[in-house]
């Protein structure tokens, strides 16, 4: 950039006369217009520099008499911040109207059979009856310590440290390791606890990207990203679009020309988001694939966010990958790389909220150390859950029998459709169906998906999430949680698709 | 000539309304001087090119930036160099081994990837006498037997006089409490995903004990309670809900020292200091609120709320009904919010009565809007492990906001279901308050006449944890740099950590915050011992 010296031009006589003096006076003028009419809107601002005074005493009075009209009409109610303003409205993602609609009217099968039932919400009740033995069996003795009822009192009620205490991080490290099949270690040191994987993710954004920058996000996405990334930290989500053709496989070609397009608009990217096995989808990205894209983080110098948070939750045959195995054969640049786990999935416990950022970057670790003072794990909920993971052989039989139910319920769930004559996409790991609705909509569009997702809601009582609340491109595709049902429910999920399907297609003949 | 002239007429004007408006400005014409002859040269040509000048070297300045660190990693951008020339003592080991795993990486061509500018001011924003002292504490604390020459706690605001109560009712009730009165266990009630917000039986129990403990028959709606990880997120929250990036929160000092972090860390919200001073025995003055609103305004920034606790942390004294009214009315006149910590609300000790801000406000009134009240089970209950906050207010978005928000820093189920149980519990609540405040008041009395003995003066407090010592004639210089250096030998030679009035923002030196209810009765003895050790060289 070049600097315009003003006046230049009676200087050095080069034409610089509308370049050095006509531009700045021009552009002074409107300033001083544009803050002119700016502060007359808002009478709070700073009273005016006496350099720019004048000596026309009439002109003076007029434009302050209208400040106080102004002034006086800010009384009264008390402004609450623009950004918490746009965050107490009313969602309107299908996402959330869902799950509101599900949890006002559950389905039962007894007490409310005309109940919603809930197929938009990731939890795993399959396993329940595990936990619940191993609680009423163990609660006591892992709350109070086992020696005779002597409760350690100081362990409990008073200041823990707030990223966790280190057996919790202990314990945690030897789970995780355990439910990737063994293949990689965690260093306790490098894990910081925090009250939920949402705050993880949170607090991750917020550590790596400043307000205004972005994250590349491959598409079909959890629909909660939205909110984790974007409500507080500022940061923009870019999606990269995946496509049915190849699976909803991502591509580097894809990812390369994102970062660029966004370049060029200005924005800086900071870092990919990745869930690994993928929400919604369910596929799992493989050992080259995520060599690939360590390689395109290190050409950019860009961060990578990989959420494992169902790196337990695995029916298919494929094998998991994690992140850290894929660092470990590469032994350096492990920097870039930050890891997000939970219990809310492969332990089915998510109302104990316990979050896990795992990252080899010591300045973020430092820094996210602090910010789970905002965030931190109650202290009997860590006592619990020590023993809990510490009990291996408990642990090993959790691991095994969710597997199989949840396989199970899989095969019955994708059999279901696929009698109704829906396809899912193929996968292997999660608590989804990704299923393909696009003959069954009104038209091809955002639209038909909604209308068909609102029929399912109101007419069949069925809540799913529609692919658009995920940003997938491609309409008519839906993510139907099986996990959150039992058995015998099946057959009713697929007799009230097809009423609500019914009733759209008998709309659209009439129409 | 022309601008004495202008402060001439426009002083004497009496309402303040004419001096702000802000119309007020004239627009200069951009050479007018040469087209009416009136000597606007200066105004009207070169002020503007003077600006636009400036203005362009401040943009190529500012462009450049982005693109070393993008491309070369320039080494005053890079993240780890700068973090450790910053990062002073306290972590020093883990920077060092930071920075030589970031240099073994030699074949990343673009050198340490960038972390947030924002955060690296978290990062190492660490230093200041509070935290050093506490972390101090945690790698050797003192222990009667088994450390006796570790570091005794008076930094941490922890009430551990009456841990034995919660120990006996947790003992006896914990594992019915969780199952469900022996009863079938409801799985579903404790694992699976619950209100973010918190659980409708545990915010009518919160709502019941905060009925309990603010006396005088003002009732706890529990439809305007939201409920978070503790009352740091809850003062967080607030802060985001009600204040944009930039706008300002004026609190009354001296303050409690987290409140940088709490309001300012990932809210990008500035904190006004209002200095109160020891001639009035630290106590609230509206005329010092009303100065420091007005030198804000003077400054651009945009006030929205004033942040006080009540009893105060660190001094303890109490706000009067009538020092409550008036707020009303400063925030009322500056149609701002008001934020009232009461996270002491029982902890009281002194005959002097509690008055909630909730008391004050009418429920028809409009100005309940304004009014936001933080409180948390870690103080009065002696809870701080359980991580229990709570937000109380009577407008609807700001709830609706915070609801929300409570996504990010919600309490686990298990500790929820505990709660419930011992909050109903009321003969056990009321022992417990009754108890604690005994003892509290008990260890005030024998640690005031403990001090006093050594010339040691306080503000008489009538609730919370600590003294506000006044220790000014015990410094060797009356500034800030004498206070910390007798900070530093409490800590290093008498091995006692406690919290410089420099850290609460207190502007007179010399004073310091202590806090006994970490202490037991046993241990009054050695501090004394301790800190006249440390005092006697400079008597």
């Amino acid at each position: 950039m070049r600097l315009i010296v003003p006046l230049q031009s009676v200087v050095q006589g080069r034409g610089g006369l509308i370049f050095g003096s006509l531009i700045p006076c021009a552009l002074f003028y409107f300033l001083q217009l544009y803050l002119k009419r700016h502060r007359s809107h808002n009478p709070q601002s700073s009273p005016p520099s006496p350099t720019l005074s004048s000596p026309k005493l009439a002109e003076l009075t007029r434009t302050s008499s209208r400040s106080n009209l102004f002034s006086r009409g800010s009384n009264g109610q008390v402004r609450i911040s623009s950004r918490a303003i746009s965050i107490a409205k009313p969602n309107d993602s299908p996402y959330y109207i869902g799950l509101e609609k599900a949890s006002e009217d559950p389905f039962d099968r007894f007490g409310n059979p005309d109940g919603v039932i809930q197929l938009g919400l990731s939890e795993n009740r399959l396993c329940f009856d595990l936990i619940e033995k191993w609680i009423l069996e163990n609660l006591k003795d892992s709350m109070m310590g086992s020696d005779d009822g002597d409760l350690n009192i100081n362990g409990i009620a008073t200041y823990q440290p707030f990223d966790g205490t280190l057996e919790l991080k202990l314990a945690m490290a030897g789970f995780m390791s355990h439910i990737m099949g063994g293949a990689v270690s965690f260093e306790p040191s490098q894990m910081v606890l925090t009250a939920g994987a949402t705050p993880a993710i949170e607090t991750l954004c917020f550590c790596l990207a400043d307000q205004g920058n972005a994250f590349l996000v491959p598409t079909p996405y959890y629909p909660g990203f939205d909110r984790d990334v974007k409500f507080r930290t500022g940061v923009e989500l870019i999606p990269v679009h995946c496509r049915s053709t190849d699976n909803f496989t991502l591509s580097i070609t894809a990812l390369d020309q994102a970062f660029n397009q966004t370049r060029k608009h200005g924005t800086k990217i900071r870092g990919i988001l990745l869930s690994n096995p993928a929400n919604p989808v369910g596929n799992l990205l493989s050992r080259e694939m995520l060599h690939a894209i360590l390689d395109f983080a290190r050409e950019k110098n860009i961060h990578i966010i990989s959420d494992e948070i169902f790196a337990g939750s695995i029916y298919g045959d494929e094998e998991f990958v994690s992140m850290a195995e894929v660092l470990d054969s590469e032994g350096f640049d492990k920097d870039r790389v930050h890891i997000v786990y939970g219990l809310s999935k492969d332990l089915s416990l998510p109302g104990f909220r316990v979050g896990v950022i795992y990252s080899f970057n010591e300045n973020v670790l430092a820094a996210a150390r602090k910010l789970t003072r905002f965030s931190s794990v109650s202290a009997p909920t860590q006592r619990i859950l020590v023993s809990m993971l510490s009990d291996t052989r408990f642990i090993e039989e959790y691991i095994k029998t969710t597997k199989r139910r949840v396989r199970n319920m899989y095969d019955l769930f994708v059999a279901g459709l696929k009698k109704l004559n829906i396809r899912c996409a193929d996968s292997s790991a999660g608590l989804y169906c990704w299923a393909d609705m696009s003959k069954l909509i009104s038209s091809y569009s955002e639209k038909g998906e909604l209308e068909l997702w609102d029929k399912l809601l109101n007419v069949g009582k069925i809540n799913v999430t529609p692919g658009s609340a995920c940003h997938c491109i491609e309409p008519g595709w839906f993510r139907c949680c099986f996990t959150t049902i039992v058995e015998e429910d099946i057959p009713v999920v697929m007799e009230r698709i097809q009423k609500a399907v019914k009733s759209t297609t008998i709309l659209s003949n009439s129409s | 000539m022309t601008q004495t002239r202008y402060y001439r007429t426009r002083s004497p004007e009496p309402e303040k309304e004419k001096a702000r408006g802000g119309t007020a400005m004239r627009v200069i014409v951009p050479l007018q001087g040469v087209v009416q002859g009136r000597g606007g040269l200066v105004l009207g040509s070169i002020i503007p090119c003077a600006l636009f000048y400036f203005l362009q070297f401040y943009l190529k300045r500012n462009r450049d930036d982005p693109d070393d660190q993008n491309e070369s990693g320039s080494p005053p951008r890079n993240p780890t160099t700068r973090s450790s020339s910053s990062e002073q003592l306290p972590e020093l080991p883990v920077l060092t081994r930071s920075l030589s795993r970031a240099l073994l990486s030699p074949r990343n061509p673009s050198g340490p990837v960038p972390i947030s500018t924002r955060v690296s001011g978290i990062v190492k924003g660490a230093d200041s006498p509070y935290y050093v002292g506490l972390r101090r504490v945690e790698e050797d604390p003192y222990d009667e037997l088994d450390n006796p020459n570790g570091v005794i706690q008076l930094g941490l605001q922890e009430n551990k006089l009456s841990l034995d109560l919660v120990k006996d009712w947790l003992a006896e009730h914990a594992s019915e409490a969780m199952l469900g009165n022996g009863k079938e266990l409801s799985i579903c009630g404790i694992a699976t995903y619950q209100p973010f917000d918190g659980l409708m039986e545990f915010k009518v129990a919160v709502a019941g004990l905060m009925s309990q403990v603010m006396e005088k028959g003002v009732i706890f709606n529990p439809s305007q309670i939201v409920l978070t990880a503790g009352a740091t997120p809850a003062i967080e929250i607030l802060s985001f809900c009600l204040a944009d990036t930039g706008n300002a929160f004026l609190v009354p000092t001296p303050c409690y020292p987290g409140f940088e972090r709490d309001v300012k860390w990932r809210t990008g919200v500035e904190i006004i200091h209002v200095p109160c001073r020891s001639a009035d025995n630290f106590n609230l003055n509206i005329a010092a609120l009303d100065t420091s609103f007005n030198q804000a305004k003077k400054r651009g920034l945009k006030v929205r709320g004033i942040i006080i606790s009540n009893p105060s942390n660190p001094v303890g004294n109490l706000l009067s009904r009538e020092t409550l009214y008036s707020l009303l009315d400063f925030a009322r006149e500056k149609n701002i919010h008001i934020v009232s910590n009461e996270i002491f609300a029982c902890s009281t000790h002194g005959t002097e009565e509690f008055v909630s801000m909730a008391e004050i406000i009418e429920p028809e009134d409009i100005d309940r809007k304004r009014v936001h009240i933080v409180y948390g089970l870690s103080e009065d209950l002696s809870l701080p492990g359980f991580r229990v906050g709570v937000i109380y207010s009577l407008n609807e978005d700001v709830l609706a906001a915070a609801k929300k928000l409570t996504r990010f820093s919600s309490i686990s189920a298990p500790t929820q279901r505990l709660l419930i149980s011992m909050l109903s519990d009321t003969r056990f609540v009321q022992t417990f308050i009754a108890t604690n405040r005994e003892r509290l008041q008990r260890m005030y009395v024998q640690l005031v006449a403990g001090l006093e003995k050594m010339g040691i003066k306080s503000i008489k407090s009538g609730g919370g944890f600590n003294f506000w010592a006044d220790m000014s004639g015990l410094i060797s210089s009356y500034s800030e740099k004498g206070e910390v250096e007798l900070w530093e030998r409490l800590l290093n030679v008498g091995k006692v950590n406690v919290t410089p009035g420099s850290c609460c923002h207190c502007i007179e030196p010399g004073w310091f915050r202590i806090c006994f209810a970490t202490l037991t009765e046993k241990d009054i003895p050695v501090l004394v011992e301790r800190i006249q050790k440390v005092l006697k060289p400079v008597n």
